[in-house]
């Protein structure tokens, strides 16, 4: 969508994320990571942390009208649970970009981008390049 | 200077919410839409020009003297258990029938504006019910808050949600005005650490109208039941009390990740609130309340005509500081009669 009209507010808000991580178990480390580099870079981040269902993921970026969500998942659900949730996303009207957060085969990347997703962050991935894939994703919002 | 804008000249732009103005928005959140609601929500926060456009919409709607809806202050030491007890709570009343939302504020890192906003952790189960969540950093300084968050309680109200409750760490002095301003004040403490001590040092003894003693799974815990009613009992003694808050606030024990103590917690702050209506006071306090609102926006025009009047002022050997100011003061006010005097000649 476009977003050229000037923010009429008082001064530039915040990007506003919500990172979650989908599925049953697993750590949050990385999450937090990614969540602190997120705010030392200005942003705000709506952090759902474990456990969390696409439901509930829809409802956050609802409510908290954010502008990208952030998703962690367990090995070798991306390819899955990634579209899924593009998809999900979609039909409730929300056109709100995804970040796929994990291990993710370079062969799967086309397979991911051609789904929507906006972008994908392996678990080596430096502050600068988390922070320059969500200003990324959220240039095209 | 004095710029205004009619509500039907500002359209927002949004992420899946298309060119609305604000007048439809405000009609969608009204009819009860969680996207409206939340994209009101968002430009509310955000102030200026596009947030008085949404106050301009709303108050007709809303009024001076509020909903039926109860807006409700929960404050208290940081991981007290606040959105584990607001979750646990809200979720039975959801079971009963009632629609509650829940503004949930922490802080924003002084050194790069960003926040981590946490509250959501504790409440996904209360976000599963249908409760509505919405996260908030402080954003800056501390101005801010006071000046954002009693026109979000008034953007949820106009959603139609009863309670509406505000979630504040209570340790700024901006935070614990905030909640108290509420229709009633809740206040959580724990055992140990000394919470009882702390809650009275940060003022919210006198704030309270009623307090959750949580973690009562602790052993503990009557310890801290003690504490707090001797300092009740003391502040009984030297009259220290909140105007309006004739009766000594209720402890009540519970245990958020159980849910004990639940029923008595909204069975006592519904039981507030009846008292507030039944005496006159629910009117006085949102009278204050507006006071203090208009006074936050006030001050906050006034801090920026402050701003722009120094930033190019050049030292004056011939006025000390203090008589500057009062040459400055006469020659805005000029100004600001000079600006209405030609818009009343346009016609405006
Ligand atoms: N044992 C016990 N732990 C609890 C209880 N209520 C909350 N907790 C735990 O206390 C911790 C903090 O809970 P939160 O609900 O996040 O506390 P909070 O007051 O909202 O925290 P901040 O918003 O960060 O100030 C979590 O680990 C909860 O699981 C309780 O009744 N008993
Ligand atoms: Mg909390």
């Amino acid at each position: 969508m476009d977003n050229d009209t000037p923010d009429q507010g008082s001064g530039e808000a915040p990007v506003r994320v919500v990172l979650a991580k989908l599925g049953l178990d697993g750590h949050d480390r990385g999450l937090k990571v990614v969540a602190r580099m997120l705010r030392d870079a200005g942003m705000e981040v709506v952090y759902l942390g474990l456990r969390q269902t696409t439901e509930t993921i829809i409802d956050a970026v609802e409510q908290e009208d954010a502008d990208v969500v952030g998703i962690s998942m367990l090995n070798a659900g991306h390819l899955t649970l990634g579209p899924r949730m593009v998809e999900a996303l979609s039909q409730a009207g929300l056109d709100v970009p995804v970040i796929i957060g994990g291990i993710v085969p370079d062969d799967d990347r086309p397979a991911m981008a051609a789904a929507g997703v906006a972008g994908v962050l392996g678990p080596g991935a430096s502050a600068e390049e988390v922070v320059a894939c969500v200003q990324a994703a959220c240039r095209r919002c | 200077m004095l710029s205004s804008v009619s509500s039907a000249d500002v359209e927002p732009i949004g992420r899946g919410v298309g060119h609305r103005t604000v007048d439809q928005l405000v009609s969608a959140a009204r009819g009860g839409e969680r996207r409206a609601t939340a994209r009101l929500l968002t430009l509310v926060e955000r102030g200026g020009e596009t947030a008085s456009a949404v106050a301009d919409a709303i108050w007709p709607q809303v009024g001076s003297g509020g909903t039926d809806a109860h807006v409700i202050g929960v404050t208290g030491p940081p991981g007290a258990g606040k959105s584990t007890l607001v979750a646990a709570w809200l979720t039975q009343l959801v079971a009963a029938g009632r629609r509650p939302a829940v503004l949930a504020v922490d802080p924003s890192s002084p050194l790069t504006g960003g926040a981590i906003l946490g509250d959501r952790i504790r409440m996904s189960e209360a976000s599963a019910a249908g409760v509505f969540i919405r996260s908030m950093a402080t954003r800056g300084h501390a101005g801010g808050l006071a000046l954002a968050v009693p026109g979000m309680v008034r953007v949820l109200e106009l959603a139609g949600f009863d309670p509406v409750v505000v979630e504040t760490v209570g340790v700024g002095q901006v935070e614990v005005d905030i909640t108290s301003a509420a229709d009633t004040c809740l206040v959580v403490v724990n055992p140990g650490m000394g919470d009882a001590v702390q809650a009275n040092k940060a003022g919210l003894l006198e704030v309270a109208d009623l307090f959750a003693v949580n973690k009562s799974d602790r052993p503990d815990a009557a310890d801290v039941r003690r504490d707090l009613e001797l300092m009740l009992d003391l502040s009984d003694m030297t009259g220290h009390r909140r105007p309006g808050v004739a009766e000594r606030p209720a402890v009540i024990s519970t245990t958020a990740t159980t849910g004990a103590g639940m029923d008595e917690l909204a069975a006592a702050l519904d039981g507030h609130r009846d008292g507030l209506v039944s005496s006159g006071a629910l009117h006085d306090r949102r009278r204050q309340r507006w006071r203090s609102e208009v006074r936050s926006h006030l001050a906050e025009r006034l801090r920026r005509l402050a701003d722009a009047t120094v930033a190019d002022l050049e030292p004056k050997d011939n006025r000390s500081p203090n008589a500057l100011v009062e040459d400055l003061i006469a020659s805005i006010f000029e100004e600001l009669v000079e600006d209405v005097d030609s818009r009343c000649d346009r016609g405006d």
